[in-house]
């Protein structure tokens, strides 16, 4: 004993997340895809210095060529070369999930301690402005921002951003407000600890958690989002090294010729796979942290 | 009771006008040239635009333009679609049934499916079925709708050479639209159709397209609907009133479907306006790819042709379907549930 109590809260959370084989599987896929994304240069030298995200192609064809030597998952519809693909698109999703979850966390966090701690006309005029934002499906909003905006990745993480706060807020303000009228949380203010600090010393690091599952999960579904919305043709440019953008260009060759259906099927498996895999990872992740954290579960 | 849907039915204003007003800023990020752009159609009309704009007043003050705006919206004018050629609110009610149709064969089965396997996992809790409906969550959430839709189009349609995509097989669809005055549109929705008109080769057709689509949906979409079930009954089954009927010699069915079940159900019910979002946000994707002609897909070739008025007419209208089902299913809850009084 005699560690701090948080410390000791944070390891015994550990070993229950490690406890968990889906949690082990979520992390080994995220270890793996963070290699891929670090080492993206190594694996998968870039053929342009100066824009390592084009993907490098031979030829003009429409028709994909089958794995070979020269590239080991085949070409995908315009000869673009799928592992280069493959390899940098992983790079860009951790651009978006990052990106998109990184802003939306803070701007949640910020707008919903606010809201949650004071209360009173703030909180009813932020809310108001959440139920607004609130009403419209994200993907739908998204693609109404994006055209205002102008088509590309960077727009759809924007538009992403400025809409996926709004879960944020209300996660951590309906904790918040549970934690508000606590006794440690009086004790605190008679002890006139200011505001700000009760905030983040005293409310936070309790209300934290269900944020951190969101995020976990978030970090996977906007990276469907920002896919599909390559997929439909409001992303990258062609040739940009994009899981979404990839999948589209296979979208004609599904089908193959009467004799032998799947003959294209490395074109659509290869970056589909990888969108499910890294969703899964982060999916899995957020499963566990939830068992992890749940208090109904966690002392039995 | 009754002050409570007063305020909320306030509220609801409240939010379809900031809806509104979202919008119309979204529309209003685009420069006065570019939206008096949309009504030049050659090069030569390219010097009108100043005159376009002073003449639609596209310089005007945020509010006037607006106000100019919401006055013909609520007078049911939405603008002109340039990707249907008509009319918005006209062409709004021709994709319309396509979309409610794929959801009135797909909501049952998401909530029968949702509810019998989330009973079933929170019965047989930490048990080989838990374990499987859980994995089959977790995978279900994990796999993009469009690529999953991708995926059952190259199996089925591809392999085995079933269900095509598409709404109605081009022969009958040719039928149709060459013979308005033998096939009556009484509901728009062709699987009803065709009964009415005796056609039942129309509505096995009709069936036949929806078949992947719905599979689809399913798939994706009830998994949250399972997951909030099985909680449900998890906690139920911890409460008082179940170990007592348990001492009282109940047998275990009775309490499982008769005591808890029934209580389970209530969450369900909250998440209910979500599965509505999830829904109008599945349709966008499986109806993309297996191009049926909905207001998901109107939307996705809007967005490509940067066609506001369409995109704006959506998006309102999905706003407008999700503030209301929020608000019903409140007042449902509450109904429901005497324990919970509104203020």
């Amino acid at each position: 004993m005699g560690q701090h109590p948080r410390l000791r809260e944070l390891k015994f959370t550990l070993h229950r997340i490690f406890r968990n084989p889906a949690a082990i599987i979520g992390f080994t896929l995220l270890f793996f895809f963070t290699a891929v994304a670090i080492f993206a240069p190594q694996i998968a030298p870039p053929k342009y210095a100066h824009n390592p995200y084009i993907m490098p192609h031979k030829g003009y064809s429409p028709t994909p060529k089958p794995p070979s030597k020269a590239s080991i998952f085949g070409t995908t519809s315009g000869q673009y070369d799928i592992f280069y693909g493959a390899v940098w698109g992983t790079r860009t999703a951790f651009k978006i999930g990052l990106f998109v979850v990184g802003i939306a966390t803070i701007v949640g966090i910020a707008l919903g301690a606010i809201s949650g701690y004071y209360g009173g006309i703030i909180d009813e005029i932020l809310m108001r402005i959440t139920d607004i934002i609130w009403a419209i499906p994200t993907v739908v909003l998204a693609m109404a921002i994006v055209v205002a905006f102008g088509r590309g990745l960077d727009k759809i993480m924007i538009a992403l951003a400025l809409i996926e706060w709004r879960w944020y807020v209300r996660v951590l303000r309906s904790e918040i407000l549970t934690l508000r009228d606590q006794d440690f949380v009086h004790a605190a203010r008679l002890m006139g600890v200011s505001d700000l600090k009760i905030i983040l010393r005293h409310i936070l690091p309790n209300a934290i958690y269900p944020v951190l599952i969101l995020a976990s999960m978030d970090m996977g579904s906007m990276v469907i989002i920002a896919a599909f919305m390559s997929f439909v043709g409001l992303g990258a440019p062609p040739g940009y090294a994009d899981w979404g953008q990839m999948v589209a260009l296979a979208r004609n060759y599904i089908v193959g010729p009467p004799d032998y259906p799947f003959k294209f099927w490395y074109t659509i498996v290869v970056p589909g796979g990888c969108i499910v895999l890294f969703v899964l990872a982060w999916n899995l992740i957020g499963d566990a942290l939830r068992d992890a954290f749940d208090p109904r579960l966690r002392r039995r | 009771m009754l002050a409570y849907i007063i305020r909320r039915f306030l509220l609801l204003i409240v939010v379809l006008f900031g809806v509104s007003v979202l919008l119309f800023g979204i529309l209003m990020t685009f420069s006065p040239e570019r939206r008096a752009a949309t009504y030049v159609t050659s090069p030569q009309q390219a010097k009108d635009i100043p005159k376009i704009i002073r003449q639609f007043g596209l310089d005007d003050p945020f509010y006037a333009q607006y106000f100019r705006w919401i006055k013909e919206v609520a007078k049911g004018n939405m603008g002109w679609s340039l990707v249907s050629a008509r009319p918005v609110s006209e062409a709004f009610w021709t994709y319309l049934p396509v979309t409610i149709e794929m959801n009135l064969f797909a909501a049952p089965i998401v909530i029968f499916f949702g509810i019998w396997l989330g009973t079933l996992a929170g019965i047989n809790r930490d048990t080989w079925i838990d374990h499987s409906t859980r994995i089959m969550a977790i995978v279900g959430w994990s796999l993009p709708t469009f690529l999953f839709a991708l995926v059952m189009l190259m199996v089925f349609y591809g392999y085995f050479n079933l269900f095509s995509p598409g709404i109605l097989s081009d022969q009958l669809a040719m039928f149709i639209y060459d013979n308005p005055d033998r096939f009556h549109r009484y509901t728009k929705l062709y699987t009803v159709d065709g009964i009415l008109n005796g056609r039942l080769d129309v509505t096995l057709d009709a069936m036949a397209h929806l078949v992947l689509p719905v599979m689809t949906y399913i798939i994706v979409v009830v998994a949250l609907n399972m997951r909030v079930m099985r909680s449900g009954m998890i906690e139920e089954l911890s409460k008082d009133y179940v170990i007592t009927a348990l001492a009282k010699g109940a047998d275990k069915r009775t309490i499982h479907i008769k005591h808890a079940r029934r209580n389970a159900l209530l969450p369900v019910i909250t998440v209910a306006g979500q599965m509505v979002a999830y829904s109008m946000e599945g349709s966008v994707a499986v109806e993309v790819v297996f191009n049926r002609q909905g207001i998901g897909w109107w939307l996705a070739e809007s967005a490509i042709q940067l066609d506001m008025p369409v995109l704006m007419c959506i998006c309102l209208f999905m706003g407008v379907v999700f503030v209301v089902t929020n608000l019903t299913l409140d007042i449902l809850y509450a109904y429901i549930d005497p324990r919970i009084r509104l203020t």
